[in-house]
């Protein structure tokens, strides 16, 4: 306590200078890798296309009316669908797996062990695996067909389901830690004291559990929904040449079509949907916060 | 008839028997007092009561009423419910947490308002000034206040509490004793309170159980307990006690307001027992002074000595002053083995 006390105290004594000094290093890190290349990303937008890739000087706002063609809406618009379904996917399956996980009290450590392991292997070698399971002669397929469920393989790969499948178990542990970190810290009195009160467990899990969880599932849905609406490798592998997410559109403007201010105007679009989605969840969680309006009467 | 009865109900954690085949009743609008240091199965014999816990198989009977308990929800008992880390919901304010079990029985409207305002008053808190409040606005007594209004909003017929005080400070503990031993008179509702602190059992209660290991060690209204401690654990437990040889090698309790201290020179009184020992050291606390005198054999005992003012009539008794210490017989509590 009195150390505590005397830390705290140095901490605070001293000038607000030497604090702020901290942030040097981190501040310059994101200065020169984040804000200068989001500047040359903007700058790029509005400039006109280099033939062989890169950009020429001038201003033109082109490739922004260009993107609001049907084509690329339709895009833009399938990729945030997919990434909301793949985050409820998580949600549905994650939320299980991280209660199970903060009610273990002998094998905690080891299912949480379990639920980082894949991060050991690269999500390149990962997503090849699911072409193995999801392919005609893949696993699945052969183990419905050797059992006499199917006769024909069902075409599982290159279809909108794999792509989900591939984007739910490459983020499903983003949704899982942060819902486990918020249900830890569950007062299991807070329950007991429910169930005294006469809450049956759909009472308790809807005005208890959720509730208390909510900060954690914010998190956790941001965390599954933001990289997903950005991923490309897992479209690009998995849903073929049909199944195209706006990150793949990026990667071919600045790779194959060599059009950069295309590619970087259609990246902004993406960051203004990853955007809106941040604020929203900013607002809901000022909402739970908010004394006033947490639960009146 | 008993509200509730124990009947043999054993409680075991694997290979832990938490509650040993403990049988006891607890009296309509008693205050009854579980009693024991960590460990000894008085926090499970709570919750078994509460329906959080079942009883092993072939663990005995819980009865309510007169009616088997045996696999019934808590809700299904009941009974209130005073946790001891509160267990407010942080995400409800005062008033939604009080009518949280109100909301589950449908009451609404007026009538929910009302009975909030009953029970947030009941236990001295202002329903226009807290009732909007949350959990994490409050002290700790309020929030112990809050936790009693949320349980008594219900009129249960038993109000359980763990250790409900452990977390408040000494002088809020003191009022909060006495005011909890009010609500138990004044509403008439049946109080079984556990604690680890003799001084609360004591102050608080119709009757104690005193547990240890698993089991009873002793039950009893408080005086019973305290004057004629049935065990060793119970006479060291409860209060303090100087443990003896007594006729025929049984052991012997005697209280240390019990002893008498005069010098060594001085004459015995008749009809006394007097060991010789030499002062050690003399403790002031306040309104007593603890002298503690070493006998023979490197052992050791205590008189506690009414305080008639140190500075005005001091004692006597100043540390290598030989004395004989003493007690009258009758004073004397023979104690059973376990």
């Amino acid at each position: 306590m009195t150390v505590r006390r005397r830390i705290l105290g140095a901490m605070t004594r001293r000038p607000a200078l030497g604090t702020a000094s901290l942030l040097l290093p981190g501040g310059l890190w994101l200065v020169l890798f984040f804000v200068v290349p989001m500047l040359l990303m903007l700058g790029a937008s509005v400039m006109h296309r280099g033939t062989y890739g890169g950009v020429e000087p001038g201003f033109t706002l082109e490739h922004y009316r260009r993107f609001l063609d049907p084509l690329y809406l339709q895009v833009l618009w399938r990729t945030a669908a997919w990434s909301a379904l793949a985050t409820a996917v998580c949600l549905l399956l994650g939320f299980p797996v991280a209660w199970m996980i903060a009610a273990s009290r002998r094998h905690r450590a080891l299912l949480l062990f379990l639920v980082v392991l894949p991060f050991w292997t690269s999500f390149l070698v990962r997503t090849f695996a699911m072409i193995f399971l999801l392919r005609d002669t893949g696993v699945i397929n052969s183990i419905l067909m050797s059992l006499g469920v199917i006769e024909e393989p069902i075409a599982l790969l290159y279809t909108p389901f794999a792509v989900l499948s591939g984007l739910v178990y490459g983020f499903l542990p983003f949704m899982v830690l942060p819902i486990y970190a918020s249900l830890e810290k569950l007062d299991p009195a807070l329950l007991e004291a429910a169930e005294v009160l006469g809450a049956r467990p759909a009472a308790r899990f809807v005005g208890v559990v959720l509730p208390l969880a909510f900060p954690g599932i914010l998190a956790g849905s941001l965390l599954v929904f933001v990289p997903a609406i950005g991923s490309f490798l897992t479209s690009d592998l998995l849903g073929g040449a049909r199944q195209v997410m706006i990150g793949n559109l990026v990667q071919n403007q600045f790779t194959t079509a060599r059009n950069w201010p295309f590619g970087a105007a259609a990246s902004f679009a993406v960051m203004a949907v990853v955007l809106v989605a941040v604020l929203l969840s900013l607002r809901l969680r000022d909402r739970d916060r908010d004394p006033a309006r947490r639960g009146s009467g | 008839m008993p509200l509730a009865q124990f009947l043999r109900v054993s409680k075991s954690f694997g290979t832990t028997r938490a509650v040993d085949a403990v049988s006891f009743d607890i009296g309509r609008g008693e205050f009854f007092s579980l009693l024991g240091p960590s460990g000894c199965g008085k926090t499970t014999t709570l919750r078994l009561l509460a329906g959080f816990e079942e009883p092993d198989q072939d663990g005995g009977d819980i009865r309510i009423a007169g009616v088997s308990a045996l696999r019934k929800r808590p809700y299904e008992r009941n009974l209130g419910m005073v946790f001891q880390s509160y267990a407010l919901f942080p995400h409800l304010t005062v008033g939604r947490n009080v009518g949280f079990g109100l909301e589950r029985r449908r009451v609404s409207g007026t009538e929910l308002a009302r009975r909030v305002a009953g029970a947030l008053a009941t236990v001295q808190l202002d329903p226009n000034d807290f009732a909007r409040r949350h959990p994490a606005d409050l002290s700790g007594g309020q929030r112990q206040r809050v936790a009693l209004a949320r349980a008594l909003v219900l009129e249960p017929e038993m109000l359980l509490l763990d250790e409900p005080l452990g977390a408040i400070d000494e002088k809020l503990r003191r009022e909060m004793q006495l005011e909890l031993r009010q609500l138990n008179r004044k509403l008439g509702i049946t109080f079984v309170y556990v604690t680890h602190d003799q001084d609360e059992a004591l102050t608080m209660s119709d009757r104690i159980a005193v547990m240890d290991r698993g089991r009873i060690a002793q039950i009893g209204s408080p005086a019973e307990i305290y004057e004629h401690p049935r065990t060793e654990f119970v006479a060291t437990f409860i209060g303090e006690s100087n443990l003896f040889e007594g006729d025929g090698g049984a052991r012997i309790a005697v209280r240390p307001e019990r002893m008498v201290l005069i010098a060594r020179e001085a004459a015995l009184p008749f009809g006394y027992r007097f060991l010789p020992g030499v002062v050690e050291d003399v403790i002031y606390q306040g309104e007593m002074l603890r002298v503690l005198v070493q006998l023979d054999g490197n052992r050791r005992c205590s008189a506690a000595l009414r305080n008639e003012g140190q500075l005005s009539r001091p004692l006597p008794w100043t540390p290598g002053t030989a004395v004989s210490i003493g007690w009258k017989p009758e004073d004397a509590r023979v104690l059973a083995d376990a």
